[in-house]
């Protein structure tokens, strides 16, 4: 295979990692809406805590978007 | 070959200059710091020199926001934390305006640069390093070994944490870096999307280019509020070695 082809499937496969994070924040936000439902007067202490899980999970999805990054850097 | 969408993150010296062979040039993104540093100044000693009994409006966002930082300082660490309350409020205000400032076209995201984030973050792991050995001496290095560990499971325990305490300010200066870099890069390939679909098809991309600006002010706020707490809750970890105090939280 083309060198070049190979660091363009390996940037999509960094990019795939997006998968896990979009199941991350489904699952944030599904079981915060649960939460909610079950004691709504818990919604800002347990809010507060969805916004650092989301922001945790959103920050792995984007250490894939590094990896593609640096692959592109190497590319050259 | 097409345009790296890291394009608009390079920086070029208005001035260049070096300082024993250390680059110390001019660039836009020291020139937006220092705007940065005159506007936070700027607006909280406009908003501390007039205090009025009934505040104003700058006076009461000044008074939110430093019961929103306390409150963190509270919720994490507890009262010893409020010695850390300046550098605390001055990393939040910071962030949080380098942030915002960058979503002005034509200005430049300062937390986009992973040299920023990472001087940060060093300097906060650092310090909770410090403080740590400060308070707790050679005991402080129990923090590697979670409480109700058989002896056994030692040999790989310490490892894992060692390699989880080293990732600490990594994933602190990434995860900023990384969501700055990317909302712009996402705006950047919607732009371009829209210049070359033309009027009858550009329209979508440019309204969701709208959406994302929305997201991008959300997530300016979300990330430096994620800083600061991740700040205080690794000064918090130093504090309380294995969060046995009653008043931690």
């Amino acid at each position: 295979m083309d060198s070049a082809a190979a660091a363009l499937l390996g940037m999509g496969l960094a990019a795939a990692g997006f998968a896990g994070a979009g199941v991350g924040i489904g699952y944030i936000f599904g079981k915060m809406i649960e939460a909610v439902a079950r004691q709504p007067e818990a919604e800002a202490r347990v809010g507060k805590y969805m916004w650092i899980g989301f922001a945790l999970v959103e920050a792995i999805a984007l250490y894939g978007l590094v990896i593609a990054f640096i692959i592109m850097g190497l590319r050259k | 070959m097409e345009e790296s969408p890291l394009h608009p993150f390079e920086l070029h010296n208005y001035i260049p200059m070096s300082l024993g062979g250390v680059d110390i040039s001019i660039n836009k993104a020291v020139v937006i710091m220092w705007v940065v540093v005159a506007l936070v100044a700027v607006l909280m000693v406009m908003a501390g020199s007039a205090r009025k009994l009934v505040p104003g409006k700058l006076q009461s966002m000044a008074e939110m926001m430093v019961d929103f930082i306390r409150g963190i300082i509270m919720d994490t660490i507890g009262k010893d934390g409020m010695r850390f309350f300046p550098l605390i409020a001055t990393l939040f205000l910071f962030i949080l305006f380098c942030n915002l400032i960058g979503l002005i076209p034509g200005s430049y995201t300062v937390t986009s640069q992973i040299v920023v984030t990472a001087v940060f973050a060093c300097m906060v792991y650092g310090l909770s390093l410090v403080m740590g050995f400060l308070l707790h001496g050679v005991k402080f290095l129990g923090i590697l070994v979670p409480p109700g560990t058989p002896a056994w499971l030692l040999p790989l325990m310490i490892p894992i944490e060692l390699i989880s305490q080293l990732a600490r300010p990594i994933s602190l200066a990434v995860r900023l870096f990384a969501n700055m870099t990317a909302g712009h890069v996402i705006l950047g390939v919607l732009f371009g999307l829209a210049i070359s679909g033309g009027l009858l098809i550009g329209w979508l991309p440019f309204a969701f280019t709208i959406a994302m600006n929305g997201l991008e002010v959300g997530i300016a706020f979300i990330q430096a509020y994620i800083f600061t707490v991740l700040t205080c809750v690794y000064l918090g970890d130093a504090f309380h070695l294995h969060g046995h105090d009653e008043h931690a939280h």
